[in-house]
């Protein structure tokens, strides 16, 4: 417990120099956001007015200052390109990014895990070759593509997924919150039906998602795994007699998690901010797609947000990994 | 004891509606023929067009949730079915009449007995008094607009009785009941808006997020960036009650999402397509694509007239004579527009866009260079927008091949689209791609924007010439026929003459739609009209 305070505390500086930099790099990209916002046919004095309407025409310290204050309210500003405070997008819009995020991620894991195993026990093998090819082409075609394509293919050509129209059709009502996860919130629900429309709508972001995520993992299962299996204790254990499986599931595999577990949480958060071209080919309402359409209009808050929250998650992130390190391996435990 | 009174009310209350409010449930929901499914790039970003930053698509919530005092009277385009508006001929929106006094200089508005707002109050002359003095007052665009019309400070908006509205004009400006039918001077409940607004006397953040009118639909739900969810109003008053009960418009920011929506019938209707898609889409038979020229509007390359090279008018016109007309409007436009060169010298239409008398003609345009140089190239920059990039990429990269053919080399600027206003204002950009058209359809509205001495941010040529600002105003505001003629023609040959713009195309206004979609009307704001809009699949 102890741990995971100080772990917490040794995040603040961090924290705080992520607000101060993001704050300053809002103000150096070029572009005026009152101009932006004057409309079509705005005069000078229109466009002043505007600025002054939102605080632009302060001082740069000025400006920051009064950020703090709010920040430490809570508040995040107020997005001008979707005119609704920042707090309650992000809140709104996280949950459907995590939830794409995750369930790409469990798809990635669930094939690459078993094929970086199987890639190390057969080196050299036909099974060893394919991982090397899906990992290759995983990293190497843009989401976008694989997004595209995979629309192309299962909706425009074979009609097997339902239309690309975000979490939900147009048809159907969201389950009521709990978590924010529509899978989770329907099945709380006991809305069976619910849980296919979003399960239907989920599928296809998420192989794009997952099949991006598959090289990173498939690649260190496989290397760690080689690494684990050239080992004196798996020798030993070879040579105890003991059978196969139990020699790779249960001494090697679990030895062979600890940089998955790392790469895994780098992966998630990497995830979670890069998926942005998947959730514009989807219409995902995630807070990707979100950051990216306020940084085009030069809308300063919801950037600022969203690199403030990506930065809450990433300590959290390691902060959990940490920990599952540390249940993984005992080591981790007095190493620290 | 009171407490108790109510609750005993309450329940008698339910328990004699329940059995009539489970019929209204049962009959309330909106089969899919009444249901309209639109996709598009980006919805709302506001409930109330009067307010500071309201994005393009909050016209359409103007359109649809709240009514002006006249609405422009529909007319057909076209053989396919589309509608366009009569910006001179008017029909009974809150008011039932209108009355301009003998001497011109104001106008009297009969407001509709029967008409209520959503929260149930009647509409009165204080509430239409309330919707425009907000308009002049609250600033930018709404009040922009407004000017433009010479509608300028609250004086001018008085309550005769609770019924009877005036308008006291400023000036005799033939724009002034034009520009009552925009999106801009619509009616808000002034009572539920003071009563929710905190203080404010605009109620800025209260109509920013709730509807308080009296238009065809409410707004069910609102999720900004995801979806917006209309319902009819089956109270409305203003016109036929509309067919369509539910709206939903999803916001589907990749184009090829859009097109692939449309096209497997899961859209009904779907906004903002690239001009290649619309162009497939239109040849392909199976979508209907409603296109209108887009009234006022025109692609243009502005040459900056105050700073050297194209301070030299030879040389202004060297360019006319290189551009690649036919090429941009293939390549570049897919033929989604009307062409806008090789008209006469003389100007024979009166009227705004007019093709302008020149077209690619290589030997006139090196002519005219040798004259204006003595032999040494020019080399300058063109800049476009990086958000119109699907035209004005195409665009640029053609001017710039061949205007290097007659010596004149460029580089490409490609701005991102938050920065390219900043790039207009700054007045020094000496080439520039761009698009404008005023909602208000009359040529010296277009000059008075793009070609006047007050320099606005559209005269992105920064055109000054004395001349030219003699005309425009005396078209501006004359009432004789004559005099507006001859001053028209006489500005639109300076322009043809002195071209700080070239114009290229007047672009289409293209909207994808199945085929059972009817009554499909294209109003200056450019946004769906549902009220009109109907549905047989």
């Amino acid at each position: 417990m102890r741990a995971v305070l100080s772990r917490l505390a040794g995040a603040l500086p961090t924290l705080c120099g992520v607000v101060l930099v993001t704050f300053l790099l809002t103000r150096v990209l070029p572009g005026d956001t009152a101009t932006y916002f004057a409309g079509p046919t705005a005069s000078a004095e229109s466009i002043a007015q505007i600025r002054a309407n939102l605080g632009l025409d302060l001082s740069l310290t000025e400006q920051f200052w009064r950020y703090i204050v709010a920040l430490s309210h809570g508040d995040l500003g107020m997005s001008l390109t979707t005119g609704q405070p920042v707090l309650t997008e992000l809140v709104n819009r996280l949950p459907a990014s995590a939830e794409l995020t995750l369930c790409g991620l469990f798809l990635a894991i669930g094939i690459a895990v078993p094929l970086g195993v199987l890639a190390a026990v057969k080196q050299g093998s036909l099974a060893d070759h394919a991982c090397r090819v899906l990992a290759t082409a995983g990293v190497s075609l843009p989401v976008f593509f694989t997004g595209l394509l995979l629309v192309y293919v299962f909706y425009f050509v074979l009609g097997w997924v339902p239309a690309p129209l975000g979490r939900l059709d147009a048809f159907a009502t969201a389950p009521p919150q709990v978590t924010g996860f529509y899978l989770i919130d329907s099945l709380l629900a006991g809305d069976l039906e619910t849980f296919r429309a979003a399960g239907a709508q989920i599928i296809l972001p998420a192989i794009t998602l997952g099949f991006f995520a598959l090289a990173p993992i498939a690649r260190i299962t496989r290397a760690s795994m080689l690494a684990v299996l050239g080992s004196e204790f798996i020798r030993t254990a070879r040579a105890s007699g003991l059978a196969s499986s139990t020699v790779i599931l249960t001494y090697a595999l679990r030895n062979a998690l600890l940089p998955v577990v790392t790469v895994l949480g780098m992966v998630f958060s990497f995830l979670l901010g890069a998926n942005v071209l998947v959730e514009k080919v989807f219409a995902w309402p995630g807070i990707g797609s979100y950051a990216v359409e306020a940084l085009i209009a030069s809308d300063y808050a919801p950037v600022q947000g969203f690199v403030l929250t990506m930065a809450i998650l990433y300590v959290l992130l390691n902060l959990g990994i940490d920990l599952l390190n540390r249940a993984i391996d005992p080591r981790a435990r007095r190493g620290a | 004891m009171k407490r108790r009174n109510f609750l005993k009310s309450a329940v008698g209350a339910a328990a004699l509606g329940a059995p009539f409010v489970h019929e209204a449930a049962a009959q309330s929901t909106p089969t899919r023929n009444e249901t309209l499914i639109v996709v598009q790039e980006y919805g709302p970003n506001s409930m109330d067009m009067q307010g500071i930053g309201s994005a393009q698509p909050v016209n359409g919530v103007s359109l649809n949730c709240y009514d002006t005092l006249i609405r422009f009277k529909r007319v057909p385009f076209g053989t396919d079915g589309t509608l366009t508006h009569d910006l001179k001929d008017y029909e009974p929106g809150l008011a039932t009449s209108w009355q301009v006094a003998s001497d011109g200089m104001s106008c009297t508005f009969k407001l509709r007995d029967d008409a209520t707002f959503h929260s149930k109050k009647p509409v009165t002359a204080k509430d239409v008094k309330w919707s425009m003095d907000r308009a002049v007052s609250i600033g930018g665009f709404a009040t922009t607009q407004m000017a433009a019309g010479s509608l300028e400070k609250p004086e001018q908006f008085v309550v005769v009785d609770d019924k009877t509205f005036r308008i006291d004009f400023v000036r005799k400006d033939k724009l002034t009941i034009p520009d009552l039918g925009v999106t801009i001077p619509f009616i808000f409940d002034s009572e539920t808006a003071i009563a929710n607004s905190g203080g404010d006397p605009w109620a800025k953040d209260y109509l920013k997020n709730n509807i308080a009118g009296s238009g065809a639909f409410k707004v069910e739900s609102w999720k900004p960036g995801t979806e917006t969810i209309y319902v009819r109003n089956d109270d409305w008053k203003c016109g036929p009650l509309p067919k369509l009960r539910r709206v939903i418009t999803r916001d589907i920011p990749s184009p090829s999402t859009r097109r692939a929506l449309i096209e497997r019938g899961d859209a009904d209707m779907s906004y903002g397509l690239p001009p290649k898609d619309f162009k497939d889409l239109a040849e392909g038979g199976k979508i209907r694509v409603a296109a209108v020229p887009v009234p006022n509007a025109v692609w243009y390359v502005a040459l900056n007239s105050v700073n050297p090279p194209f301070n030299d008018v030879r040389l202004r016109q060297a360019v006319a004579w290189a551009l690649p007309y036919e090429k941009i409007m293939s390549a570049a436009m897919f033929g989604r527009g009307v062409p806008m060169w090789g008209g006469p010298e003389k100007v024979e239409k009166i009227g705004w866009p007019v093709p302008f008398p020149y077209n690619t003609n290589m030997e006139k345009a090196k002519a005219l260079v040798a004259a204006a140089t003595s032999g040494a190239g020019i080399s300058t920059s063109l800049v476009f927008d990086a958000g119109s990039g699907t035209i004005a990429e195409p665009f640029a990269v053609l001017v710039q091949e061949s205007l290097a053919q007659i010596g004149i080399k460029l580089e490409l600027n490609k701005v991102p689209g938050a920065n390219f206003r900043g790039e207009l204002n700054k007045k020094t950009a000496p080439m520039v791609i761009n698009r404008f058209g005023g909602w208000l359809d009359w040529p010296d509205y277009f000059f008075f924007w793009n070609y006047h001495g007050k320099n606005s941010i559209f005269n992105v040529a920064s055109y000054q010439n004395k001349e030219m600002d003699a005309f425009i105003d005396a078209a501006r505001f004359t009432d004789d026929p004559a005099t507006y003629e001859k001053n028209v023609r006489g500005f639109l040959q300076m322009a043809m003459t002195e071209v700080p713009m070239i114009p290229v195309c007047q672009p289409f206004h293209d909207v994808a739609m199945q085929k059972y979609i009817g009554g499909y009307v294209y109003w200056p704001s450019r946004e769906p009209d549902f009220r009109f809009l109907t549905k047989n699949a």
